[in-house]
């Protein structure tokens, strides 16, 4: 990213971006992991997660954004979050039924705990963060050519 | 209780400035004022998983809302019918003033008494989820059906989204494809 590109916006937001991209990132995966200890949860970490890539989207321009995760990538982490929601809901069977939760429930106020929920919330987190990073990008590379009535 | 109002009064004010201004991107900064408005009524609340989550959406939905808007001349649709307009809207906000007036009076007051469920919920949640956020426990454990639906939901929307308007379908035989700026 240290490479100069000609798109995107000045040289400020480039810095600046350069700068807080990370750490916006990173509050996302912290909120997405720590959704059973603190407030926050699944989607409020994805949405962060998927500010971020838009973030670097708005101020480098498109290339670097899917340099770093494609729309092709999106469109599979997607899906893995939907699969892996609903795999752990179905291992619920092994102890009985649907959503049972089945991983001892640990100490209390530490990362692995409850069990399934942070498991379940890193799957709902890559749902959405990915999922609303390729909603956005697919709603901004639409263009609607206005109809001209002569 | 008084700042709640003053909240929900600054949020009405907005939301008759976001339909009322005839520039687009002045109505989408006072949609996001309306946003903001929440954000700190379900702080007072304290509710601070859902602020989080409202803030954080407004947040998306500004930026996408602006990128909309920010470039184009979308037509403003302004009918002369006016009069009738306005009486079928007066109608209808006082039939659903009076039915919500009428629903509202059988509630119980506000946060009082906690219901059976969410008593059993605080109670017992931690020690049968061992999530010590309950908010957590909750949509994850106890209402997981809930979230799953949810998930579909926004699963199916992404697919539809990426399969109506994706690039391929859409250039016609013989068009000359530009790559648009970003």
């Amino acid at each position: 990213m240290s490479k100069e590109d000609e798109k995107g916006m000045s040289l400020i937001v480039k810095t600046i971006t350069r700068l807080t991209v990370g750490l916006i990132l990173l509050y996302g995966l912290y909120i997405v992991f720590h959704g059973h200890g603190s407030p926050g949860g699944g989607f409020t970490g994805g949405v962060i997660i998927a500010l971020s890539f838009i973030h670097l989207m708005l101020a480098y321009g498109k290339e670097v954004a899917f340099r770093k995760l494609s729309e092709a990538a999106a469109s599979f982490f997607v899906s893995l979050g939907a699969i892996l929601f609903l795999a752990i809901a179905l291992l619920g069977f092994t102890g009985g039924y649907f959503f049972l939760n089945f991983i001892p429930k640990g100490e209390p106020f530490r990362l692995f705990s409850a069990g399934i929920i942070p498991l379940c919330d890193i799957a709902i987190g890559l749902i959405v963060g990915a999922g609303l990073f390729a909603i956005f990008v697919a709603l901004v590379s639409l263009k609607l050519e206005p109809e001209r009535k002569e | 209780m008084i700042d709640l109002y003053v909240l929900l009064i600054f949020m009405i004010i907005g939301a008759i400035i976001a339909i009322e201004v005839k520039d687009l991107l002045s109505s989408v900064v006072a949609v996001g004022a309306v946003g903001l408005g929440l954000v700190v009524a379900l702080l007072i609340l304290k509710a601070p998983d859902v602020a989080i989550t409202q803030l954080v959406v407004e947040i998306l939905c500004l930026i996408i809302l602006i990128r909309a808007t920010l470039k184009k001349d979308l037509p403003f649709s302004t009918s002369g019918r006016w009069v009738l307009n306005s009486v079928i809207t007066i109608g209808f906000i006082a039939v659903f003033l009076l039915a919500a007036w009428k629903c509202l009076r059988e509630l119980p007051e506000f946060g009082y008494p906690t219901m059976k469920v969410a008593s059993t919920y605080l109670k017992e949640g931690f020690s049968e989820t061992g999530a010590t956020n309950l908010v957590g426990s909750v949509i994850l454990d106890y209402r997981a059906y809930d979230t799953l639906g949810e998930a579909t939901i926004l699963f199916a929307a992404v697919i539809g989204v990426l399969a109506i308007v994706r690039r391929i379908g859409r250039i016609k035989r013989g068009e000359i494809v530009e790559e648009d700026d970003e």
